[in-house]
């Protein structure tokens, strides 16, 4: 008998012993969920202010720009300011339109890049599937934002998003997972709420651990 | 007494007299203690929160058969190898066989308690590899060749300028002890290793059957990084990480974070369901996850207490528990501490080896009060020290019996009784002169708390006072 089957045999032997459900045995559903969770507003303006301050708790920064005129302003000025040398993003029409106007050495991260050359990079500036009020959250994957590094491995990741991407809650952002992606997931999805962080050292907080010590969100 | 009891015996008797040690721990669990609260108070309905986190975990584990069939074909239909591990030995030969058909030389970490359940570090750097632990907190005490303190905070421990002097000594760079400054430090000198490594190893907080993807939780990226950088992506996780959908974690995250540091949610939860796919710009080319049984299949079979499967490890009953906070973390000598550890410690490494833990408790249901899953953690102690006497003849010893019979002599009989309770009152003016000496019958209570003083006046004689 292979491993897998010992252990499903000692598995399907344990279960012929039922346990008493003190709490219950069924699966919550959405509605249940929301009913305990968080709070979020009922219109998408509250939405929007919930964001904004979830975000500023974090650390993170949060701008809403008016189109992509003044996106592309803000982005020029966060480049002045920061002094990047180089940049990185990712193949997406949005994203690579803004970060060419910076007019700085950029990688794209597409098949084969370097991941020494991302590594020495400013700033990574991705594209995201979603973001979530409740917790400030920046929802990423692996096809939507550039594969797994660009989010991570630079210093600063600054996130382009649209208005029309915000969604309420967590149970909207896995809804919204399933339904866009539904039987061909990106290999990696990731929640990304607010910059890399560690509290290791005496529970002292300290920003850019091994990830991201800044993270921008442009919202357009 | 057995050896991991006379450790444990020892170590706590000396931690728990370490004021240092003490004020280290009480400064750290009051600042988690005020911003969970704040956090729980964030749900509109926490206790609600716990009961669907409850129902949850009880449909996972009791359909777990059914539940890692989906989860582990869905992986593999994706092009991930699945393996099965029925104890240590076996998962350690499985991953030295990939770190051998890879060629590895440097193998970088993500946090994994899994792996410290099956020596896994010590068995690579023995066999010659390098091994680099990336959460800061594993990091450090990686450095110091110790185990981890916390099953959350890996170095809770120690004090800024004990990190200063490791990274000093091992690394011989560190500029000051400003946190800031020495988390740059490993920042620095990991990096470098992500870049560098052949194989990246992660643990995994849930392993998700619906959609056939494990997730992670972290806060520092260090396991996105382990898990974007290498070619090779190994998971090593126990088998009772299931969840049925994906949506269940939209409950469980912030739930996790909550009870785990007092966060909303952590600031990277992420899901890995393969290895890079086409079209996609990296990630690593093979992608292995190693289920771990090591036991856990005994905690299943076991109907009573098979609800310490659902333990998340946050972390919250360790934080919590008035013996976890004296004794300190390394005392217990296990891979998982505090009450959650003294449970299902007994149940993996055998009952009467590990029996002492389900001693090591007040009873006081703090555990269960504060576990977001609710395990029922303080009647499962109890169950642990029935079910470690009940092999035996289940009479009494001679000694029980002879002390229960003098006992009786006194308590059947009221006139025996009040001149007893006189005598006490009397006796215990001069106890003084033996207290905690050998020859105070009561020595092993009295050596660390004073003795209340006998009642001035019995009820009975006030009863009689008042004339009724």
């Amino acid at each position: 008998m292979s491993e897998r089957e010992n252990i499903f045999a000692r598995i399907r032997e344990a279960l012929t012993l039922k346990a008493h459900a003190h709490h219950g045995h069924d699966l919550p559903t959405v509605a249940e969920q929301r009913r305990v969770m968080p709070p979020v507003g009922l219109t998408v303006e509250e939405q929007f202010v919930l964001f904004a301050k979830n975000a500023g708790d974090l650390k993170a920064t949060f701008k809403l720009v008016k189109d992509e005129a003044e996106l592309s302003e803000e982005l020029q000025a966060l480049c002045a300011a920061e002094k990047w040398q180089r940049v990185a993003t990712h193949g997406s029409a949005l994203a690579q339109t803004q970060t060419k106007l910076l007019g700085l050495p950029t990688i794209v991260t597409n098949d084969g890049y370097d991941k020494y050359e991302l590594e020495k990079c400013d700033a990574g500036i991705s594209e995201c599937d979603a973001l979530i009020a409740q917790t400030g959250t920046v929802l990423v994957t692996s096809r939507s934002a550039g594969g797994r590094a660009l989010s991570c491995l630079p210093p600063h990741h600054v996130v382009i998003a649209r208005r029309e991407q915000l969604v309420p809650d967590l149970p909207a952002a896995f809804a919204l997972v399933k339904q866009k992606y539904g039987g061909n997931f990106p290999s990696m999805i990731s929640f990304i709420t607010g910059p890399s962080r560690t509290g290791d050292i005496e529970r002292i907080l300290v920003l850019g651990a091994h990830g991201p010590k800044k993270l921008t969100i442009f919202c357009w | 007494m057995s050896a991991p009891a006379t450790h444990f015996s020892e170590d706590a008797n000396r931690v728990a007299h370490d004021l240092r040690h003490r004020g280290i721990i009480q400064t750290a669990m009051g600042k988690y203690e005020v911003v969970r609260d704040q956090r729980k108070l964030w749900f509109q309905d926490w206790q609600g929160a716990r009961n669907l986190a409850a129902r949850t975990k009880f449909e996972a584990i009791n359909h777990l058969g059914a539940h890692l069939d989906q989860f582990s074909k869905l992986l593999e239909s994706r092009g991930t190898k699945v393996h099965w591990a029925s104890n240590a030995a076996q998962a350690r030969d499985i991953i030295f066989e990939i770190l051998r058909a890879k060629n590895a030389k440097v193998v970088v970490k993500s946090k994994a308690m899994t792996s410290e359940e099956i020596h896994l570090n010590d068995a690579m750097e023995k066999a010659g590899y390098e091994v680099v632990e990336s959460d800061l907190g594993e990091y450090i005490v990686q450095l110091r060749e110790e185990p981890p303190y916390h099953l959350v905070f890996p170095a809770m421990h120690l004090t800024r300028g004990e990190i200063k002097d490791i990274f000093q000594k091992k690394l011989n760079d560190a500029p000051s002890d400003d946190p800031e400054a020495l988390t740059m430090v490993a920042r620095r000198a990991l990096r470098k290793k992500y870049l560098q490594a052949d194989v990246g190893i992660t643990g995994a907080n849930f392993c998700i059957a619906e959609t056939g993807m494990i997730s992670i939780t972290e806060n520092e990226g260090n396991a996105r990084l382990t898990a974007a950088l290498p070619k090779t992506m190994i998971t090593l996780v126990g088998i009772e990480k299931v969840l049925p959908r994906l949506e269940d974690l939209a409950l469980f995250l912030p739930m996790l974070a909550v009870m785990g540091t007092g966060q909303p949610l952590t600031c990277y939860n992420t899901m890995y369901g393969g290895p890079r796919q086409p079209g996609e710009a990296d990630g690593p080319e093979e992608y292995h996850v190693v289920l771990l049984d090591n036991h856990r299949t005994l905690l299943l079979a076991d109907a009573e207490q098979r609800d310490a499967l659902g333990c998340i490890r946050c972390g919250a009953c360790l934080n919590v528990c008035p013996i976890f906070r004296n004794v300190g973390g390394h005392a217990y000598g296990t891979v998982y501490g505090g009450p959650i550890g003294s449970v299902i410690t007994p149940h993996l490494r055998g009952l009467q080896d590990w029996k002492h833990l389900s001693y090591a408790s007040s009873l006081c249901g703090a555990c269960t009060e504060t576990c977001p899953v609710k395990i029922d953690l303080h009647h499962h102690l109890l169950q642990n020290r029935r079910n470690a006497s009940a092999p035996k003849t289940g009479k009494p010893s001679l000694l029980q019996k002879l002390a229960f019979k003098l006992f009786a002599g006194f308590a059947n009989r009221p006139t025996r009784w009040s001149l007893v309770t006189k005598l006490g009152r009397f006796a215990q003016r001069f106890h003084g002169v033996v207290k905690s000496g050998v020859f105070d019958p009561a020595q092993g209570w009295t050596k660390t708390r004073e003795l209340p003083p006998v009642a001035k006046q019995s009820f009975r004689e006030w009863w009689k006072e008042q004339g009724r």
